[in-house]
């Protein structure tokens, strides 16, 4: 069990009926909120920014830094967006909020709103979590029947309004702006940036999109302060991280850590060890689209800069551990089916390149491949990325790329 | 408008402010090869051909949709950047299906020139079977979505010149396609064949359905000409070979019409080659027509006019225009009722 005080998001998980909002209040719920809309908008922003908090939707951007960039002067419609398309493999945080605290995330996005000066915010989640889109729903009811959301919030004239838009299952709609353009209702493909979102978002309107832990702790820097924010994690990353450990584990589960908590630790305390008691191959530690590590590579912090030094990612930490019994080169199967299918079409490195590596890895699989195939696919994996529109493409490269890398002699083994 | 100054492949360079990388380079004679810009669809970032290195900023950036910036250091020739080039070419030959020996846009395709410039010979990726839709259901266009590589130009062109909102990109990845409405047979579609798509598309996926087999984009010289159907004076390009028109393109570049054409301008031209197009003015002559010239026509239309004038007087004469001829004619039309006939009745087809 993990003390609560390494928690951030989730020190009341042991509360039960938290979803409701009298249960969510008992427990100091809304306080933040008040707090903030007794302040600056400008007072708030500087609040985010000295917290150093980074986005936790997988790019890790400075929060504050993205506020900022909104164009000067409140004359024009914003909007707020949370995304919650939660669609990365292997990761399940966010659902852990929405499902049980969703009263935290709707107060988070209200004091974004209200800093920002956004007039309506939305909650893009996945299709599938459509229970969860209830809870929500009901949530933002429960909320706006009290006066903590809608019109004239808590008579401050400041009036912002949540709606839950449902995603109809693309990945690539978690992207930012295929996101913006699935709200509009067209195809979820991204667009060209710049611009950003920041400048040009939702109807072309100043819009700031955060996923839905970084919204989720900002109740906490509004309420605590920056300084108690930077009390957990380390330069570079401060603050908790829930991650999600899933596959060759004996508890699987969510598991909230300052950032630099050991993967091993995560591994092997939080998550029981390997199941069945075999040995631990490699670890996908940040979703499918985070290069692998080898299982001598688990020593390391996971914190932003120590994996992206490691070659790889802290991405959203969906950590996918896989045992000594699975083939390295059926994973890479299996993730290049994926990005191929979920690839938008836009750009041609990705559309055309996913497509060929999917083809080759098949033939790898099915025995008629060939050493050059293997080239090939290293070939495509080297020059896909950078190349591509958004980092779907490029995720696409690394992840294939690094597992063809680190474990070439089991792709080799295919071609004997 | 002011200038400022870049580095590009160690040459420095002026250009205008607002200008893309893509365009200073280009305005200097620097190569760099691009299939879904155009200059009338402008920014796009999709084919990622136009990739090149910006000292500072990481990966490859798109110059077609980069603003050029004091001082920037840009690399068009670096080995990454060709090899990704190489790659992307290579992608679209092994995903499509291009014989260049059967097709239309032989010699006339952006896709066989970045594959000849970069010294592509065959893709190194394995060939994957298509099967995307082939749609001659249009009477004048032929669509051959194996040929296609999404670069979006027609939808552009379609949507956004043309304004007609009949193209769009349907499903993904790999099997994203062009779709008519919501993916109808084009001639089934609300498309209303002004063909602007067709003379945006790069390659052979667009193409006129008269034109086919009928000769090689090298055999046939152009002629810039006014299309004769209305009073707009769009300009036109007619590809010529053996003294007959196999097509017709809108010229670019110029006014009123920068490239865009109507169904009549740019397919209707059948007329020009019918043996019965009346090349002198015909007389009626005891009920039969007969072939006069122009001079004898002239003077029998004048030598009545003056005959029913004198007669009935000038109300009983009244001059109707063509609601598609100049505004110059019109005038002429109006000065010849008023001033030589002697009567206010002028009116123009439209209202009749
Ligand atoms: C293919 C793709 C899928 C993504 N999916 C998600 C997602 O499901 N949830 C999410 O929060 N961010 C996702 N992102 C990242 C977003 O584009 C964006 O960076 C993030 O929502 C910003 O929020 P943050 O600053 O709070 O991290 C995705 C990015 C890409 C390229
Ligand atoms: S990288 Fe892939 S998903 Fe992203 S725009 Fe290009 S084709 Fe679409
Ligand atoms: S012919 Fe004109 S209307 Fe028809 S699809 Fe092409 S651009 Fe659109
Ligand atoms: S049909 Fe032609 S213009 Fe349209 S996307 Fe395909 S290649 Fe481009």
């Amino acid at each position: 069990m993990v003390a609560i005080a390494e928690r951030i998001l989730l020190t009341k998980s042991n509360v039960r009926e938290l979803h409701s909002i009298s249960v969510y209040l008992e427990h100091g719920g809304y306080q933040a909120l008040k707090k903030a809309l007794s302040m600056p908008p400008a007072d708030i922003i500087s609040m985010v920014e000295q917290s150093e908090l980074r986005g936790r939707g997988g790019a890790g951007f400075p929060a504050g830094r993205k506020w900022r960039f909104l164009p000067a002067g409140r004359q024009l419609k914003r909007y707020l967006i949370c995304n919650a398309d939660e669609g990365e493999p292997g990761t399940f945080k966010d659902r852990q909020i929405m499902e049980f605290d969703p009263h935290l995330l709707i107060e988070g996005m209200t004091i974004a709103g209200y800093a920002t000066g956004s007039c309506q915010g939305f909650i893009y989640i996945r299709g599938e979590y459509d229970w969860i889109a209830k809870v929500l729903v009901r949530a933002i009811k429960e909320a706006e029947d009290i006066g903590f959301s809608g019109n004239n919030i808590l008579d401050t004239g400041f009036s912002f309004c949540v709606d839950v838009f449902r995603g109809a299952g693309s990945y690539i709609c978690g992207e930012e702006t295929a996101l913006i353009e699935s709200i509009e209702g067209k195809a979820g493909r991204p667009r060209l940036k710049p611009p950003f979102p920041a400048s040009c978002g939702l109807y072309g309107e100043p819009t700031v999109i955060h996923n839905v832990s970084t919204l989720a702790f900002v109740p906490f820097i509004i309420e605590r302060g920056p300084e108690a924010f930077k009390s957990f994690g380390k330069p570079g990353s401060y603050g908790t991280k829930m991650f999600g450990l899933c596959g060759h584990v004996n508890k699987p589960g969510v598991y909230e850590h300052p950032l630099g908590v050991s993967l091993k630790k995560l591994i092997y305390e939080d998550a029981g060890g390997i199941k069945g008691g075999k040995r631990l191959k490699a670890v996908i530690p940040g979703g499918l689209s985070a290069p692998v590590l080898k299982a001598n590579e688990i020593d390391i912090s996971m914190d932003f800069d120590s994996l992206t030094a490691a070659g790889s990612l802290l991405g959203t930490g969906g950590i996918i551990v896989l045992d000594e019994g699975v083939s390295i080169p059926f994973v890479a199967q299996k993730t290049a089916k994926f990005f191929a299918h979920e690839s938008c079409g836009k750009c041609t490195p990705c559309r055309e390149g996913t497509n060929v590596i999917r083809f080759l890895m098949d033939r790898l699989m099915q025995g008629k491949g060939s050493l050059n195939d293997i080239e090939q696919v290293l070939r495509l994996c080297r020059y896909m990325k950078g190349a591509t529109l958004c980092a779907l493409g490029e995720a696409a490269a690394l992840a294939i790329g690094t597992m063809v890398r680190k474990f070439r002699d089991e792709f080799e083994e295919l071609v004997k | 408008m002011s200038k400022l100054a870049l580095t590009i492949d160690g040459k420095s360079i002026q250009t205008a402010e607002g200008q893309t990388v893509l365009s200073a380079a280009r305005e200097n004679g620097i190569h760099i090869p691009t299939l879904c810009y155009h200059p009338r669809t402008k920014q796009a970032g999709k084919c990622r051909l136009c990739v090149v290195e910006v000292e500072g900023l990481p990966g490859l950036r798109v110059s077609c949709s980069l603003e050029a910036k004091t001082g920037m250091v840009v690399r068009t020739n670096t080995e990454q950047v060709i090899e990704t080039r190489k790659m992307i070419i290579e992608l679209y030959l092994s995903n499509g299906k291009h014989n260049c020996l059967a097709c239309e846009a032989n010699g006339a395709c952006e896709l066989q020139d970045a594959a000849y410039r970069l010294g592509i010979d065959k893709p190194a990726f394995p060939e994957i079977p298509k099967d995307k839709p082939y749609d001659d259901s249009c009477p004048m266009i032929i669509r051959d979505m194996n040929k296609c590589i999404q670069c979006y130009r027609c939808i552009e062109a379609c949507n956004s010149i043309a304004v007609n909102d009949v193209l769009d990109m349907g499903f993904r990845g790999s099997s994203m396609t062009v779709v008519c409405d919501t993916d109808k047979p084009m001639g089934k579609s609300s498309c209303v064949v002004c063909g602007e798509c067709v003379q945006l598309c790069p390659t052979g996926a667009l193409t006129e359905k008269k034109a086919v087999g009928k000769g090689r984009a090298w055999e046939m010289k152009t002629i810039k000409t006014t299309c004769g159907y209305c009073g707009v004076g769009c300009q036109l390009d007619l590809h010529v070979k053996d003294n007959r028109i196999i097509k017709v393109t809108g010229a670019e570049n110029t006014a009123p019409n920068y490239g865009s054409l109507c169904v009549k301008g740019r397919f209707g031209y059948d007329y020009v080659h019918s043996p019965e197009r009346l090349k002198s003015p015909l007389i009626k002559k005891d009920g039969k027509f007969e072939e006069v010239s122009w001079d004898e026509a002239l003077d029998f239309v004048a030598g009545r006019l003056t005959e029913i004038k004198d007669k009935y007087g000038p109300g009983a004469i009244v001059g109707i225009g063509c609601a598609r001829s100049t505004n110059e004619s019109n005038y002429v039309m109006m000065k010849f009722m008023r001033a030589v006939i002697g009567t206010n009745n002028v009116d123009h087809c439209a209202r009749t």
